[in-house]
């Protein structure tokens, strides 16, 4: 299988605080891979160093096959990286179309262009996007208006505009109710399948992760603790300890406050 | 106007302040002032009252060319772009004949730009700026007031009869005081070689930090100080300078220090022995002078300024340039005032024809205290005509019409 | 060395007033977010109560009384204008209650000159303490050593204030966070009226004290905000500590330079202060700002689109009866259209950045004035023709905001807006002070129009071409991916980044386009008026296309043109009165009231209601 991620001893200390450390994974085309641990545990840390936002303290990434280090968001974008946030991100001025549509005009290079009018440059194409997230019938919506759920298909429309290869999903659920849950994964997973993309995410919400991830990582205190199938991971006697101190993973209770 | 018309009309104007004004017909000569009334409204105030003096007068008296004259009072806040946009409403909407005006030096020069590039008549009233007759002189604009050069150039001639020979200079760091401190050395330096500037200070105008600069003066231990600071910056300077004793001993020189605008807010912390230009209007004993004084404070309950007398004397040089040139026309009235020559309350002057300067003078006195009141003492009135540079310098700082 | 010692003191003196000054403006925006332009106001207001009080309280205890209820007086007046005239704006967007400061100021101004007259007043000598003593030979006045002593005293019950009571622990909590300090039950609007209180308290008591240093006069506010938004920023926004320090570098300093620099001691303060942001950008004791505060809180923006047919036609007709205006108006009429035209493509350059970017510029006349400038250095020094001389302009001007953006894009929000105040006010101590080149405040006379354009209806197709041009190529850019980009930025810039967006150059790019649409404002200026002065970069120009982008409405396209014209006629009707100021003050205030979305966004607003615009389904 073609390996699109790879991370080699990746690390980021702040001052004495090792944040992540030595961390090493791959990802394959079309896979759908979970990155879970406990608050603190180095997610956040571990994707802003994908994204470029962070420069790693050591270790290296490759993303097919090219070193990813001192590259910026912007350039590390334009390799075919799309990412959605924690915490939506849109142009609350914009219809929803023309949020997509932003990101389609980024990707042709054509931001300082002055000459044509920016609402109708690729409608067609944010039109097929939105449709594929579901939100067609929203398209000429003003964005602050939208529901939170529709907020994050939006970014997800988003992030597939330049038509990535991976595709980084930060907490893609949260805040969510869990039938968009359910549903917002189930078109991920749909995408993976259909277009080949990878997806690495992080996730709280349990059921989420194993319902549809291929592959999990867990991470604690910096440190990659297990990585494997959803089954395997399940039954890791060192995952189990970390979320519980040993009871299961399946605790409707932890979920709850979790959310 | 001989000096007895001008008397009669100096009664007239008397008898009207009792008897009220009557309502003028429609069609007057309309003159366009513009002044910084609200900006300035202590220096503008007075001068307005001057122009309101003079008007009543001779229109009681007839009025100019069978016509009444009527002045257009507009505020231009200060700035000279707001000034140019009056300048044509009042030429191209409300028929004003010619303009006059201004205080601050930047807007007349402003509005005598747009006088020649329009071919409008200005005659400006009150800046000082040595300018707007010289470097920057163009044909269509006038000036009455005596220049920054002519008052620096009569305190330079006091101050070379003293022993002083190491001079400080304190000026407002602005054109203005450029203008002063470079006419009051060169003019000195001609009369005494031998004067050495020992200091210059540039404060800030309007931002004078006065402890500073009085401790910057003290160090350079000079035997005399020429002062440009006026305003609030004066009453600062005289202040710290006081206390701190910078002027004990020493002669200072005080541009318009004299002149009742600067000189009465300082009340009895008016500085004493200064050497000064300015206005002694307390004083005045000649006949026209005397009179003017006594009209102002019978019509105002008032006493005049300089400003006063200024515009006293604007509305004069109009009403004589009109009925020189027999025409409310521009080139006419340009043609007349050009050699202009008229009495007023200090005496005759003319307007040079070579550069349109009028040849008003200043009074140059000495400071001193009195019923806890600065005046000016031992003073003489200086025509301005003796304090110009000679015509082959004048001609060769004029720009070609 | 005694008379190194006698200028530390004098400028250790001088700190005093200025401190107080800039710890009530630092306390204010500390808490309330506020940038109160009118804080001069009350400085100045200190000054003119406390020389009447000295007037009637005599003697030593009459003085000193005198001086203590001239702050509470006023910071009693303060709280009459945070009551009347910012409760109601709080809600508005962030920023926008500086227009309504700026209408305070008006009004403050007139207020003073009906109540005290026009002559300044020279503040009376402190009882007991006129003399002066010797230090080291040195004199030094009695009551520059009580300033000494007064000063850091009110800092330290300041300091004692703010972190040993419960007040100050609320105004600490309020300072972090507005919202929590509501929610903790603490009632929020009498705590910033409080804060109010004591800023302006602050600000009187500097008035009063300076009395015997100088006195009262009607220019007294404007003149000290400057150099107390200096002392602010340096410091850092909402620091008290930043401020004392901050007041007493730049008096220090000030001292100095009067000896060792006589001619540039208004450059050293701004030098100074950009120096200073650029090592720190967030002054010396302030904290990074927040996201979002940027002149976009509140309810979003709508979706923009380009005008439909109607809106075209309508448009189109306006030109037409304007292109022939020449056949029915006075030749006036034309020049004061031509001002207008010029105003409002001032005043939409700034929209661009401030509306479409939330970009808050309190220095756009650099660029007015600098393309102003441009052009009348080059016909003045090298006969540069008119045509060329407009050309060059623009580019001088954006050529400018090229260097200047690059340094104040660096930080957001408030801190952004106090840099580029900052270099535009280094701009006009350069132009003012370097005589040999720019003739000072003389300025450059004599810049006229070509032969062919120089008729009055000449130069007003002229300017009418170049200005309304300008104005649609503006509002074209809004439309199109540039605009878009720069919307992006500004809504979510961590968006825009992660989609590939250069939110810095984008910014950067529009920050230079408004300085050039500016500078191309100014070189029409210049060549209309016939001569360019240093007011024309004052802070006082930027203020002007401040309030109109405001007034107008931020939120909407046509915002700036709408509120140039509506400010330029209002004044020009409004001027011929006496008491203009006053009433153009409460006019701001009140439209700041009603109409907190601006002209256009408060009319759009009545329109849908009552059924005469369509209301968008989605705004509800």
């Amino acid at each position: 299988m073609t390996i699109v991620l790879e991370t080699k001893g990746l690390s980021k200390s702040f001052g004495a605080i090792k944040a992540v450390l030595d961390v090493s994974f791959v990802l394959h085309k079309a896979e759908l891979l979970a990155m879970i641990g406990p608050n603190g545990a180095g997610k956040s840390t571990c994707f802003n160093m994908l994204m470029g936002q962070l420069k790693p303290s050591a270790g290296t990434v490759w993303l097919n096959g090219q070193n990813l280090a001192g590259l910026g968001p912007r350039q590390i974008w334009r390799m075919g990286v799309g990412r959605t946030f924690q915490i939506t991100g849109t142009y609350a001025s914009m219809t929803v179309a023309e949020n997509v549509q932003m990101a389609l005009i980024s990707h042709h290079g054509r931001v300082f262009s002055i000459l044509p009018y920016a609402h109708r440059l690729y409608r067609d194409r944010a039109l097929d996007l939105l449709a594929l997230v579901g939100m067609a019938d929203q398209a000429d919506r003003h964005c602050a208006v939208l529901a939170y759920g529709d907020l994050k298909r939006l970014e997800l429309a988003i992030a597939l505009a330049h038509e990535p290869s991976l595709l980084l999903m930060d907490e893609p659920t949260a805040g969510m109710a869990p039938r968009e849950r359910i549903a917002l994964m189930q078109l991920t997973a749909d995408i993976v399948r259909d277009r080949g993309v990878s997806v690495l995410f992080t996730e709280h919400d349990m059921d989420v992760v194993f319902a549809h991830a291929h592959r999990v990582m867990v991470l604690n205190r910096g440190q990659l603790i297990a990585d494997g199938t959803v089954e395997q991971i399940r039954t890791d006697p060192r995952v189990q300890e970390v979320y519980l101190g040993g009871g299961t993973l399946f605790n409707p209770a932890e979920e709850s406050a979790d959310a | 106007m001989n000096r007895k018309t001008f008397l009669k009309g100096l009664a007239g104007a008397a008898a009207l302040a009792v008897a009220g004004l009557p309502a003028f017909a429609q069609d007057t000569i309309k003159i366009g002032e513009i002044n910084h009334y609200k900006r300035m409204a202590a220096f503008a105030e007075p001068y307005k009252m001057g122009i309101e003096l003079a008007l009543e007068e001779v229109n009681a008296a007839g009025g100019v060319l069978g016509k009444p004259l009527e002045f257009i009072f507009r505020d231009d806040q200060g700035e000279p772009g707001e000034a140019i946009k009056i300048a044509e409403e009042l030429m191209t909407r409300d028929g004003a004949v010619m303009l006059t005006g201004t205080i601050l030096s930047n807007v007349g020069l402003a509005i005598s730009s747009l006088a020649a590039e329009k071919k409008y008549l200005y005659l400006a009233s009150e800046p000082l700026a040595d300018s707007i007759v010289w470097a920057s002189g163009n044909d269509y604009t006038f000036r009455l007031r005596t220049s920054t050069y002519m008052q620096a150039a009569m305190l330079a001639e006091a101050a070379a009869k003293s022993d002083a020979v190491r001079y400080a200079t304190i000026a407002p760091n602005y054109a203005y005081g450029k203008e002063a401190v470079e006419a009051f050395k060169k003019v000195l330096t001609t009369l005494k070689p031998d004067v050495e500037f020992v200091t210059e200070q540039w404060p800030a105008l309007f931002k004078i930090d006065a402890g500073a600069e009085v401790q910057a003066l003290e160090r350079s231990k000079p035997d005399a100080i020429f002062n440009v600071t006026f305003g609030t910056d004066l009453a600062k300077f005289v202040r710290e300078g006081t206390t701190r004793g910078v002027f004990d001993g020493r002669t200072v020189y005080g541009m318009l220090t004299g002149e009742p605008e600067y000189l009465d807010p300082l009340a009895d912390e008016a500085p004493e022995g200064w050497i000064v230009t300015g206005y002694p209007w307390y004083d005045v004993t000649d006949d026209a002078n005397k009179a003017f004084v006594d009209a102002y404070q019978a019509r105002f309950n008032d006493y005049p300024r300089i400003g006063s007398l200024v515009g006293y004397m604007t509305v004069l040089s109009i009403q004589a340039a009109l009925e020189k040139a027999g025409s409310t026309e521009t080139e006419a009235l340009k043609a007349a005032f050009k050699g202009l020559e008229l009495d007023t309350p200090v005496g005759p002057i003319t307007y040079r024809a070579i550069d349109h300067q009028a040849t008003m003078g200043a009074f140059v006195g000495t400071t001193a205290l009195k019923d806890g009141k600065g005046v000016m003492v031992d003073w003489t009135y200086k025509d301005g005509a003796d304090y110009l540079p000679t015509d082959e310098e004048v001609a060769k700082m004029r720009p070609a019409n | 060395m005694g008379f190194f010692i006698a200028q530390l003191l004098t400028g250790l003196a001088n700190a005093g007033a200025l401190f107080m000054v800039a710890s009530g403006l630092s306390l204010i925006f500390g808490v309330t977010r506020i940038v109160n332009f009118a804080h001069g106001s009350f400085y100045m207001l200190g000054a003119y109560v406390g020389y009447s009080l000295m007037q009637v309280l005599p003697g030593m205890v009459g003085f000193w009384t005198s001086i203590l209820l001239a702050g509470v007086i006023v910071g009693l007046i303060g709280v009459i204008v945070e009551i009347c005239v910012l409760r109601p704006v709080y809600r508005a967007p962030e920023l926008f209650q500086l227009v309504a400061t700026f209408g305070v100021i008006l009004v403050i101004q007139d207020l003073t000159l009906m109540i005290w007259g026009a002559e300044d007043k020279l503040g009376p000598r402190a009882p007991g303490l006129a003399g002066v003593v010797r230090i080291m030979g040195e004199p030094i006045p009695k009551y520059d050593l009580a300033l000494l002593a007064i000063t850091p005293f009110v800092a330290l019950a300041l300091w004692y204030l703010i972190t040993r009571t419960r007040v100050g622990v609320l105004v600490r909590a309020a300072t972090q966070d507005r919202e929590m300090v509501g929610a903790l039950g603490v009632n929020q609007s009498w705590l910033f009226t409080g804060v109010f209180f004591l800023g302006c308290a602050l600000a009187g008591l500097g008035g009063a004290l300076q009395l015997p240093k100088g006195g009262a006069d009607l220019l007294m506010d404007f003149n000290i905000l400057t150099a107390v938004f200096v002392v602010v920023v340096i410091g850092g926004m909402g620091s008290l500590p930043g401020a004392y320090l901050a007041a007493v570098l730049i008096s220090v300093l000030g001292v100095f330079g009067v000896t060792y620099m006589p001619q540039s001691t208004l450059v050293l303060m701004f030098v100074i202060m950009v120096l200073v942001l650029m090592v720190r950008p967030y002054g010396l004791f302030g904290r990074p700002e927040v996201a979002g505060e940027h002149g976009q809180v509140g309810e979003p923006e709508r979706p923009i689109k380009p005008a439909g047919a109607q809106v075209r036609m309508i448009v189109a007709a306006g030109l037409a009866l304007l292109g022939l205006m020449p056949l029915y108006g006075s030749s006036f009429a034309l020049v004061l259209t031509t001002d207008i035209l010029i105003f409002c493509l001032f005043a939409a350059s700034l929209h661009f950045i401030l509306g479409l970017g939330g970009l808050v510029s309190f220095g756009h006349a650099a660029f007015f004035g600098g393309g102003a400038y441009v052009a009348a250095l080059l016909v003045t020094y090298a006969d540069t023709p008119m045509e060329l001389a407009m050309l060059l302009a623009p580019l001088g001007a954006g050529m400018a905001a090229i260097i200047i953006g690059w340094v104040c894009l660096r930080l957001t929000g408030v801190y952004f807006a106090m840099l580029t105040l900052a270099f535009s006010q280094l701009l006009w101590s350069l132009v003012f002070q370097w005589g040999e080149v720019t003739r000072g405040d003389d300025g450059l006379v004599n810049i006229w129009p070509s032969s062919w354009a120089s008729g009055t209806t000449v130069y007003f197709y002229l300017s009418l071409v170049i200005c309304v041009g300008g104005i649609l190529f503006l509002r074209h850019a809004a439309h199109a991916p540039f605009g878009y980009a720069l919307r992006a930025a500004r809504d979510s810039a961590r968006q825009a980044e992660a989609t590939g967006i250069n939110t810095k150059r984008v910014q950067w790019a529009a920050f230079a386009l408004a300085g050039a649409m500016a500078g191309l404002a100014g070189g029409l200026f210049v060549f209309s008026k016939g001569s360019v002065f240093p007011n024309e970069l004052e802070i006082a120009r930027s203020f002007d296309a401040l309030i109109v982008v405001f007034l107008g409405g931020v939120k909407t396209l046509a915002g700036g043109v709408v509120g140039g014209v509506a400010l330029e006629g209002v004044k020009d009707v409004l001027t011929r009165f006496e008491y203009w100021r006053l009433a153009l003050g409460v006019l701001i205030i009140v439209v700041v009231i009603l109409a907190p979305d601006g002209l256009v966004g408060t009319a759009r607003k009545l329109a849908e209601r009552t059924g005469l615009l369509r209301t968008p389904e989605d705004s509800k």
